[in-house]
């Protein structure tokens, strides 16, 4: 008797969250506010320069225009080179993956060192940026298209190792007990159990790391390692704009061109 | 012939899940295991091809021990046990013929397995047998494709395919509705006469082990405590295989010991 009384009461009252919690919310955002305010008060914006963009960027776009095609047969032929880093890139990303992601994944790595190398790969490969595997490589290969491929290949390994790893950590474990029933070796349950199970992910990752690379790699040439990028700097360097906005638009066609393949490749294969 | 004996199980520092037990199974005999959730039926059948690692006793089987053999040993050795499972874990982006060969990967070579030119002789026993279950016109298709009576069809065949000299089956009708689970019931008593292989089921259906059994083994919170014919299972002894909670019985033992 005495609860349900005391349960009418209540019924009128309800609220998502209690004082406390609204006290900690309003705190909350107060902080990210100050902590925006602090951040912007501590880049020291021109910001001259900031109100002049919109002038500044109808210029440059005035002196774009048109796009000038004259260099168009050796910017083809450095898209094509781009394309060729991306691919070979991740094919050879792809075969140095699969044993890293086979030791790093916990239900298949042979023991707590091979797991630990395994890691190490994947968050060394993975903290770098293309970027700076480039400026490293073009230190050791010298410029052009091998350091290119190397850069791309070194940050891939962490990417795909990373994903199949997990693919390989998600699995049924229900057919790797019925192979094990049958005295299946370790290397044949793998063969049956887990490459099956694996392979939609395995595709989906390799061809969206390729996505990825094809981009990845039109920059590539800011820092000599071969590609569109080699034309672009050069073009920027020489303030010769039009030829500047041939090259993004060559390579806006490529990311477009690379995004349709592989929209059609994931749709085939899964 | 499959002989038990003193077969422990424990889990971490817990109470025993098999306590002692003894059983032996001989000849074509199909013999169904009763109890209920968490008696330690599973973990029976698990512990005879050491897919769960006893913690003490004797396996035997035809000779050879199961307990004591290192891991190659083991893995020869369990060859010798074909095993069916409740949700069938095939593979279900492999075809039919694929998973059924999956149940000679003990014999056969890697390139052979990596390359699926699988033994001329295998492939025939694989034909036999998959005509012998009704699901030969099936080889091509993906185990996914199947319903759930054909793949667990697909889930005997592996196991014969063994050529095993027992064969284990886990509630192989717990995930099949009520005619699939009597047909699936009916094939295994057959094959077992077939091909002088004794069976011994896991099951939940009390009605259909009766029907389909050659002998019914009770077991309550580890220990058995009905081996019998199916005629002799009376009502008392259901309702004391299948009574009481796990708390009661635990203090029992606690009282005796």
């Amino acid at each position: 008797m005495m609860s349900s009384q005391s349960m009418q009461q209540t019924l009128d009252h309800w609220s998502r969250f209690t004082l406390q919690q609204r006290l900690m919310r309003y705190g909350g955002f107060a902080l990210t506010l100050l902590v925006v305010a602090w951040a912007l008060s501590s880049i020291n914006v021109i910001w001259e320069w900031v109100w002049d963009a919109p002038v500044q960027m109808g210029d440059l776009f005035g002196r774009m225009m048109p796009p000038d095609p004259s260099n168009l047969p050796s910017i083809l032929e450095a898209i094509w080179q781009t394309v060729n880093i991306a691919t070979l890139a991740t094919m050879f990303a792809v075969v140095v993956a699969l044993p890293v992601a086979y030791i790093s994944a916990q239900n298949t790595t042979p023991n707590r060192v091979t797991l630990w190398i395994g890691r190490f790969i994947l968050v060394s490969s993975r903290s770098v940026n293309t970027i700076i595997w480039a400026l490293l490589f073009v230190a050791i290969f010298g410029p052009g298209i091998v350091a290119g491929i190397v850069a791309i290949m070194f940050r891939s390994i962490g990417f795909l190792g990373k994903l199949l790893g997990e693919a390989i950590e998600e699995i049924d474990t229900k057919p790797v007990e019925a192979l094990e029933a049958c005295g299946a070796s370790r290397f044949k349950i793998v063969l049956y159990a887990i490459v099956p199970q694996v392979m939609p992910a395995f595709f989906a990752i390799a061809i969206l790391r390729w996505d990825i690379n094809l981009r990845e790699s039109t920059v590539l040439g800011l820092v000599g390692a071969g590609g569109i990028g080699m034309i672009l700097q050069g073009a920027i360097d020489t303030f010769n704009w039009p030829e500047v906005s041939m090259v993004l638009l060559t390579i806006l066609a490529l990311v477009v061109f690379g995004e349709v393949v592989s929209s059609y490749l994931r749709k085939k294969i899964l | 012939m499959l002989k038990i004996s003193k077969l422990t199980k424990r889990y971490g520092s817990g109470d025993p899940v098999l306590k002692e037990l003894d059983l032996t199974v001989e000849g074509d005999q199909l013999t169904s295991v009763i109890g209920s959730s968490g008696a330690g039926k599973s973990t029976l059948l698990r512990c005879i091809n050491r897919l769960v690692e006893p913690t003490s006793g004797s396996i035997d089987l035809n000779g050879t021990e199961f307990t004591t053999l290192n891991r190659r040993d083991l893995r020869h050795a369990r060859r010798r046990i074909g095993m069916v499972f409740q949700s069938f874990n095939l593979i279900d982006r492999l075809t039919v013929m694929e998973n059924v060969q999956s149940g000679r990967l003990g014999y056969i070579s890697t390139w052979a397995a990596l390359t699926r030119r699988y033994p001329r002789e295998d492939i025939r026993h694989a034909y036999e047998l998959m005509e012998r279950v009704g699901i030969a016109h099936y080889a091509d298709r993906r185990a996914d494709e199947l319903s759930g009576g054909e793949r667990q069809r697909v889930g005997v065949v592996r196991a014969l395919m063994q050529r095993p000299e027992i064969l284990l089956a886990d509630e192989p009708t717990a995930s099949l509705d009520p005619k699939t689970s009597e047909q699936i019931m009916s094939l295994l008593r057959d094959l077992a006469s077939e091909l002088k292989l004794p069976v011994i089921i896991n099951i939940h259906n009390v009605t259909e082990a009766k029907e389909y059994s050659d002998r019914i083994v009770g077991m309550r919170y580890g220990r058995i405590i009905f081996d019998d014919l199916p005629s002799k299972l009376t009502q008392s002894e259901m309702d004391e295989i299948y009574a009481g909670v796990p708390a009661m019985d635990r203090a029992e033992v606690g009282a005796v010991a």
